[in-house]
């Protein structure tokens, strides 16, 4: 920080910035999870912006959160083959969003499948090879059973913070910050579970997971 | 004590004018400025109202300005267009509480029919406008905008993006103060717009944007970042955070008062450099005076017209800018998966009226809100739609048309007659009521139907006109839809259950035909309501069932298709009934 001039400094700034993007379907409460992680990043100290999107969120359309931080962050939206995790409660919607991950990069994604209106109607089909193709394209992906999972915690809508534990490996924030974050954002009366949702995902071994979750 | 904060932008705005005093704050919700008045309402000392439409909620924060109170109107970038009328003249008039209003532009159509730029709306009306870049600066400058309104006795226009609105960063707050009112005191010359007195009003504003563009080259939003080269990147709101990550070691302008823009300040600095780049959203505001300063600027020969940017878009468009390319794109997107549209929801009231009235090969002239999303197939259920309240209006002139071109009968009876407008309860309150004084005025002999499902959905429940609730939750006078219709003079109204399918459609066939205008209200709670109430879901008798798919053709999320049967998925089904009254076969009951 003390050498250069200021546009050293400023790219040095700027080349720190990493990146998450979360996505689902309207109503799976990525939005929410998206807060989450921003507050827990805001507690350890980091500069932190996020991006998503209103409005049509509840109307079961395809819906992407993005979350950035660093020393300073410029753009809320991640630019294309930087994220380091695409965290994803709908397998569909993890291929939807996997060209915003870096070399590297991976997935975090639920082993949910919910159709989509094209795929219900039967004018399209699901890829049937979703998990196969998530592999494919980022080796070092994790593909878990949220639902059953966060069910097991005390409650299935938080799947979402089952996968926020799983990534929390990779973040330098403690478990007293997410702690906090937790609490600051979750409604009372589901706190517990999401707590208990989020351990179980912190502590997921991917090959002893319940369920059985692969890399 | 200042307070460190993850806020969106669009609280930010909220406790940015909460600790201005703002004590008056008025708007009609719209994706994305709606969280604004929200935010508002939860602080104590503010009075913070949902307006029918964004005219009456400018007008009324113009009222309280003179009333001697901090005021604050919010939009979405269109209802600008409605509240127009108000817009120019305001500044005419000028202030006595500062009064800001807000335009939440919607670059990329996230949740709108177009992408107006309203920056121009600042410069048509002579308005000093501020532009936010993120969090901070939606904070910043909405304390800022009420003491510039206030100074110079005129609105200001604060000007965001989609993604300054709904994005979250950090905002330190800063001490909050106190606007006592200031006393109502007559002032007719200049606060009564008849010619005689606009004429001694217009010098004034122009005068006054002279001493506003001084302050513009003083003001300390407006920021020269040095970088290496020969270079300089123009850029304002959120435009240049994309600038600053795509270009990391190249000079930026940053703009933040962008109206009146600071002319010496930009022919002094930009004037330094060999080449001057702007990167802006939508249209060529700031290129257009940046070339108006005599400078040769790069802007939109290369930087899309359409959509929102970003940081890709932005690199790409200038090349020799980004300093090498970082030669890391991996993974390609992939291809051909099948999309997943927002849709209604199952149970959705909608639903089934819509289906009706595109079996019976209703002409729909539609309108803004969930239920527009009929369009998509199957349901293929409209035939136009362009703004707020223009269903009727449309309706009434598309009747008027295919009369005088038709002279008479057709295959199936007049087409004419096909006509039927569809709006919503919020839409109508909002602006279809003149619809409906034109059709009953001039003879429109054609039906209305109103979809009154009891709030407005699409941007997240709000209360209106006819919910009986305000903003604050205080009970207040509901307006009854069927009394009003009858009021204007039109015999025919009817009130129908849209999860009554045969009803509707006895209702509506007849109605068609009717030589009259016709009002048909859908009237049930939107299924998001009223969830918790117990539901009792449907299934698919497969013995009876034929899989003639025309339950289908309803696109309900909770009926699909497996192999070649139709099933319906328990834990979706609301248990409306619609597939029901659709299915020939009786095939579809209760479980």
């Amino acid at each position: 920080m003390k050498e250069g001039g200021k546009a050293k400094k400023k790219k040095d700034k700027v080349a720190v910035t990493r990146s998450v993007v979360l996505t689902g379907v309207g109503g799976q409460g990525t939005v929410l999870a998206a807060n989450l992680l921003a507050r827990a990043l805001l507690a350890h100290g980091f500069d932190v912006k996020t991006s998503e999107v209103h409005g049509m969120a509840q109307r079961g359309g395809s819906v992407v959160s993005m979350v950035r931080f660093g020393e300073s962050v410029a753009s809320p939206l991640v630019p294309h083959g930087e994220a380091e995790a695409v965290v994803a409660t709908e397998m569909l919607e993890a291929l939807r969003y996997m060209h915003f991950l870096a070399p590297g990069g991976r997935v975090i994604c639920s082993r949910t499948r919910i159709d989509p209106l094209p795929v219900l109607q039967g004018v399209q089909e699901y890829p049937e090879n979703a998990e196969e193709l998530i592999h494919e394209n980022a080796p070092g992906s994790m593909m878990v059973d949220a639902i059953e999972i966060a069910a097991e915690a005390g409650s299935a809508r938080s799947a979402n913070t089952v996968l926020l534990g799983i990534l929390s490996l990779s973040l330098p924030v403690t478990e007293a910050e997410w702690l906090a974050a937790l609490e600051e954002v979750i409604p009372e009366r589901v706190l517990e579970a999401n707590r208990r949702a989020f351990f179980s995902g912190r502590a997921l071994e991917p090959r002893a997971a319940p369920g059985g979750a692969t890399r | 004590m200042p307070e460190q904060l993850l806020m969106m932008g669009n609280e930010a705005v909220a406790l940015g004018a909460y600790h201005s005093g703002v004590a008056f704050a008025s708007a009609y919700p719209g994706t994305p400025s709606t969280e604004i008045l929200e935010e508002l309402s939860r602080f104590d000392g503010v009075y913070a109202e949902w307006a029918p439409n964004e005219k009456v909620a400018m007008e009324a924060a113009v009222g309280a300005s003179l009333g001697g109170v901090r005021s604050l109107a919010a939009m979405k970038h269109v209802g600008l267009n409605v509240a127009a009328d108000p817009w120019f003249t305001l500044p005419y008039i000028g202030v006595s509480g500062g009064l800001v209003v807000v335009s939440a532009d919607d670059p990329g159509m996230h949740s709108s029919q177009n992408e107006q730029d309203n920056r121009y709306y600042a410069k048509a009306a002579k308005v000093p406008m501020l532009e936010p870049a993120d969090s901070q600066e939606a904070y910043d400058f909405t304390r800022e905008a009420f003491r510039m309104s206030e100074r110079f006795d005129t609105p200001v226009l604060l000007r965001l993006t989609t993604r300054v609105c709904h994005s979250r960063s950090i905002v330190v707050t800063s001490e909050p103060e106190k606007a006592p009112p200031v006393p109502y005191v007559k002032d007719a010359v200049k606060r009564v717009m008849i010619p005689g007195h606009a004429r001694l009003r217009h010098p004034v504003l122009v005068e006054r944007l002279a001493e506003l563009e001084k302050f513009s080259e003083g003001f300390p939003g407006q920021r020269k970042i040095n970088g290496s080269g020969d270079a300089v990147v123009v850029a304002s709101g959120v435009a240049y955070q994309y600038a600053r990550e795509a270009f990391p070691d190249v000079s930026i302008l940053k703009l933040a008062m962008t109206h009146p823009l600071p002319r010496k300040l930009m022919r002094d600095f930009l004037g330094s450099f060999k080449d001057v780049y702007v990167v802006e959203e939508l249209e060529p505001y700031l290129e257009e005076s940046v070339a108006a300063l005599g400078l040769s600027p790069r802007g939109k020969d290369s930087v899309p017209r359409v959509d929102e940017l970003n940081v890709d878009r932005v690199r790409d468009a200038f090349p020799e800018l980004a300093g090498g390319s970082k030669g890391k794109k991996p993974i390609k997107e992939i291809k051909g998966l099948p999309a997943r549209p927002p849709i209604l929801c199952a149970g959705c009231p909608h639903r089934g009226i819509m289906y009706v009235l595109a079996r019976l090969k209703a002409i729909i002239s539609g309108d803004i809100g969930c239920y527009t999303l009929s369009v998509l197939p199957p349901l293929e259920a409209h035939d136009c739609q362009v703004c707020m309240g223009a269903s009727i209006t449309m309706g009434h002139g598309l009747y008027k048309a295919l009369e005088i071109a038709s002279g008479g009968e057709g295959a199936d009876g007049p087409l004419s007659h096909r006509v039927v407008s569809v709006i919503g309860d919020s839409t109508f309150f909002h602006s279809g009521l003149t619809g409906l004084m034109e059709m009953a005025y001039n003879d429109g002999r054609f039906t209305v139907v109103i979809l009154d499902n009891r709030t407005t959905a699409m941007t997240g429940f709000q209360d209106h006109p006819g919910t009986g609730v305000t903003l604050k939750g205080q009970p207040t006078a509901a307006i009854d839809i069927e009394m009003l219709a009858r009021s204007l003079g039109i015999e025919s109204v009817h009130v129908v259950d849209p999860y009554d399918l045969e009803e509707c459609r006895r209702v509506l066939r007849e109605e068609m035909k009717r030589d009259a205008p016709s009002v048909v209200i859908a009237r049930r709670p939107c299924v998001l309501l009223e969830r918790g109430k117990e539901r009792i879901p449907m299934s698919v008798e497969s013995e009876a069932c034929n899989d003639c798919g025309l339950c289908l053709r309803l696109a309900c999320p909770a009926l699909v298709k497996r192999g070649e049967e139709v099933v319906i998925l328990e834990d979706a089904c609301l248990g409306c009934g619609i597939c029901a009254h659709v299915c020939r076969q009786d095939a579809i009951t209760t479980v």
